[in-house]
């Protein structure tokens, strides 16, 4: 059926699939998926980059897996199929981290393992690898994925200048500054969230405010042509 | 869904008189299983090693901060019946203490270091802390981890005032080596008098205290255990 | 000779928004001037930046959000007036800054503007730095500081972003034997009472306090006899608060400080006249109005009683502000000519 659908519509380039989740469709800042890492281990940058590169690993070979499957996988079983296949991943996940830093392991914490409840994977798997082909599943995953990292490392950013006064750990205002001890707890992480969500909802109220012109100009423009002609 | 009437009416049909096979279910799962079971199985045997490097150095790291002079460290645990044994692989059994034996380049014995742990503000605070026996007392400490608010709870990491407390905390024993002769207090700042008080941080108080409840309940079980077997522990 | 014919009502009080808001700031002329005669120019300042903060914020917002309302309303300036004299006078001009925008911002510009926030704009911005800078804030300075016309507390002039200046070292060099600690942190952590009249007055003792609540209540009297705040919840506020001091105080008189010190300590005075009759975030219902005071006024003693810091009133005011709208559910008055049946008391 899938296959039906897609052949009525120019199937997107693999570029078009890679960039989709860069800005378009970005998983937090347009979609809001997967909240729960995303205001939990936002304190620093460096832990926001962690998370997200893990999320994108796990969300990016559980995509390829469930691709290369599709065929084979019944659709009774489907969800459960994925799972275990998302839970593999956040396994493996969990053991490289531990492997390259423990540091980093304990200060991620329990986040590492839920991100098999991320919704953004499960929802990325059923949505879209399970109808697409190997290679344009995966290059899907990996933008969707860079974009959940690029919000992360943005609120991280955010919350580690003021929290911190610092930038991946590097001090940016001398001794003396004085930490926003509110943007290391909880509270910051909806503030700084709810900061961004505002200004990229204002600038797309714009963009589409400017389009909407441009399309009544056009339509204008066509009438009047129109009208030329029938003249 | 978006496929015109005509053609899905036919399809419902055809998807309820072909309903997937059991066989096809059973193979399906099966193969998932098993593709995913070696992934696991695979990295698990990958990064084993360094994992457990990993967690070796942090805990001597940790022990080497509350007492410096520490070049090997071991681990062992204080059991229930008053046993020492060295600490194996997997959980401890129920009852026993994990503490570390710090020798150092010469080989002797130079302190022992275990972690304390009682409820600070916002949530556990783990403390390592290091004994000497020869002054029967705690020569430092190194907090393990802790969530408490920062710029105040974490001044038990940075104020120069508190941590002197733990130059020379007096933790000996009573005579039937059975508790601490005295027990370690937090007192209100400025009303340390005795070597066994902790003077806590003002504005700071809750976590001062949690440090100081982690390290007395700690003490108050594993000293007696080790102290009377220490002689046993001086060669590594 | 024209002849209007129009529906009722017929006759118009000559009231509005801007009417109300002009006699407020009026009333509050006297507090601000009593307060910088406590703590000079440093007051002065805090005043003068904090409200050019939340004007900044307003026109900001105004503009991106295109929002109804203006500048000349002078609710913002309220807004800016009442979050700086809860401040201490030595606070950060800069985090005073910081939170003029966020009370505006935050308390007010997200919800749509004037008479749209569900909280009050002030006290959101006091709460954003009470979190953001817990030490700063707690930092106060004893007031009729010699010297004080001439120059600042150190503290309000550190750069922005940077940690400010001791202020305890600074005060003992100026004056010999008093305290930087407010009454209520005394009470809290030292176990001092400081004297009723004193606290009452503001004017003897160099305490570490705001205006005078005498002040505040003289001031709150004018409005409530022009008609322009209710008296109901100061009065609830007040007496709720006065009324669990004194059941507890035979309790355990050692650890319970008398009425009078808890009706005339911290910020209530300022806290029951000014923040919680705000119109927006206050109940309508009359019966309403005696609920939420009473909610803020047993509240602030719970929270100043058993809570980790000396004052609450902050933190009472904005629960009362967030159970206004379920108040009013539960006080509504039946309409006029209908008797209350079961349907319409639920």
């Amino acid at each position: 059926m899938s296959e039906s659908v897609s052949s009525l519509m120019a199937p997107p380039s693999t570029w078009e699939e890679f960039t989709e989740g860069l800005w378009k469709r970005n998983p937090v800042f347009v979609m809001v998926l997967g909240m729960c890492p995303t205001l939990a281990v936002t304190v620093t940058a460096m832990n926001s980059l962690s998370m997200g590169i893990a999320t994108t690993f796990v969300l990016a070979a559980s995509c390829f897996l469930v691709s290369l499957m599709r065929k084979m996988i019944p659709k009774e079983v489907r969800i459960a199929t994925y799972i275990v296949i998302i839970a593999t991943f956040v396994t493996v996940t969990d053991y490289a981290i531990q492997a390259i830093s423990l540091d980093l392991y304990e200060a991620l914490g329990a986040y590492i393992q839920l991100i098999v409840a991320n919704c953004l994977v499960l929802g990325r798997a059923e949505a879209h690898a399970a109808r697409t082909p190997p290679v344009e599943a995966t290059m899907n995953a990996i933008g969707m994925g860079l974009g959940f990292t690029l919000s992360l490392v943005m609120i991280g950013g955010v919350r580690e200048i003021l929290g911190a006064g610092a930038f991946f750990g590097i001090p940016l205002f001398g001794e003396h500054f004085q930490p926003w001890v509110v943007m290391v707890l909880p509270p910051g992480g909806f503030f700084v969230m709810a900061g961004w969500l505002l200004l990229f909802s204002i600038l797309r109220r714009r963009s589409q405010m400017k389009a909407d012109a441009a399309s009544v100009e056009a339509a204008d423009a066509l009438k009047t042509s129109g009208a030329c002609h029938g003249a | 869904m978006s496929a015109p009437d005509t053609t899905s009416q036919p399809q419902e049909t055809d998807a309820l008189a072909h309903a997937t096979p059991t066989f096809t279910l059973l193979r399906a799962l099966s193969v998932v299983s098993a593709v995913c079971g070696l992934i696991i199985v695979a990295s698990y045997l990958l990064t084993l090693d360094r994992a457990k490097d990993n967690r070796r150095l942090a805990s001597e790291r940790a022990v080497v901060k509350v007492l410096p002079n520490a070049k090997i460290v071991k681990p062992f645990l204080a059991l229930a019946n008053g046993d020492i044994v060295p600490a194996g692989e997997g959980d401890p059994p129920s009852g026993a203490i994990r503490f570390y034996a710090a020798y150092d380049e010469k080989g002797r014995l130079d302190g022992i270091a275990a972690e304390g742990a009682a409820k600070g503000y916002a949530d556990i605070v783990r403390v390592m802390f290091g004994y000497r026996k020869d002054c029967q007392c705690i020569v430092g400490i190194g907090v393990v981890s802790m969530r408490e608010t920062p710029g105040i709870g974490d001044k038990i990491l940075t104020d120069k005032d508190f941590l002197a407390n733990f130059n020379a905390l007096d933790v000996r024993l009573n005579d039937e080596l059975t508790a601490l002769a005295n027990e370690v207090k937090v007192v209100k700042h400025g009303t340390k008098t005795e070597k066994w008080q902790i003077d806590a941080i003002s504005g700071t108080t809750i976590t001062s205290r949690a440090v100081g409840k982690g390290i007395n309940e700690a003490a108050q079980v594993l000293l007696p255990r080790l102290v009377p077997k220490l002689d046993r522990l001086e060669k590594p | 000779m024209s002849v209007e014919i129009r529906s009722a009502p017929h006759i118009k009080a000559d009231s509005g928004v801007v009417k109300i808001m002009r006699n407020v700031v009026w009333s509050l002329l006297p507090i601000c001037a009593f307060y910088i005669w406590q703590y000079g120019i440093s007051a002065l300042a805090s005043l003068v930046v904090v409200t050019a903060a939340c004007l900044a914020a307003e026109e900001f917002f105004l503009r991106l959000g295109r929002q109804s309302g203006d500048l000349g309303d002078w609710s913002a300036t309220i807004t800016g007036i009442l979050l700086a004299l809860t401040l201490p006078a030595g606070f950060p001009l800069w985090m005073g800054a910081v939170a003029g925008f966020v009370a505006i911002g935050l308390g007010k510009a997200i919800f749509g503007g004037i008479g749209h926030n569900l909280f009050n704009p002030a006290l959101v911005g006091r709460g954003f730095v009470q979190a953001a800078f817990p030490t700063a804030i707690a930092t106060y300075t004893p007031s009729f500081m010699p010297g004080r016309f001439s120059e600042f507390i150190p503290s309000s002039l550190a750069l922005p972003f940077m940690t400010p200046a001791d202020t305890t070292a600074w005060a003992a060099s100026h004056l010999d034997g008093v305290s930087s600690a407010t009454p209520l942190a005394r009470w809290k952590f030292e176990g001092v009472l400081a004297s009723n009249w004193d606290l009452l007055t503001s004017l003897s003792g160099h305490l570490a306090v705001g205006p005078s609540p005498l002040l505040i209540l003289a001031c709150g009297a004018y409005l409530a006899w022009r008609g322009y705040l209710d008296w109901r919840i100061p009065a609830a506020v007040l007496g709720s608060a006065a009324l669990l001091a004194a059941a507890l105080y035979p309790l355990n008189p050692q650890h319970f400080p008398e009425p009078g010190f808890v009706l005339f300590s911290g910020g209530l005075m300022l806290g029951a006249v000014y923040m919680a009759t705000d119109m927006v975030t206050s109940p309508v219902t009359p019966r309403g109005m005696w609920v939420y005071g009473a909610l803020i006024g047993a509240l602030t003693v719970i929270i100043r009683y058993s809570g980790g810091l000396p004052e609450g009133v902050m933190y009472a005011i904005l629960i009362g502000n967030a159970a206004t709208p379920m108040i009013e559910r539960v006080t509504q008055p039946p309409a006029f000519g209908t008797a209350p049946t079961k349907e319409t008391k639920a």
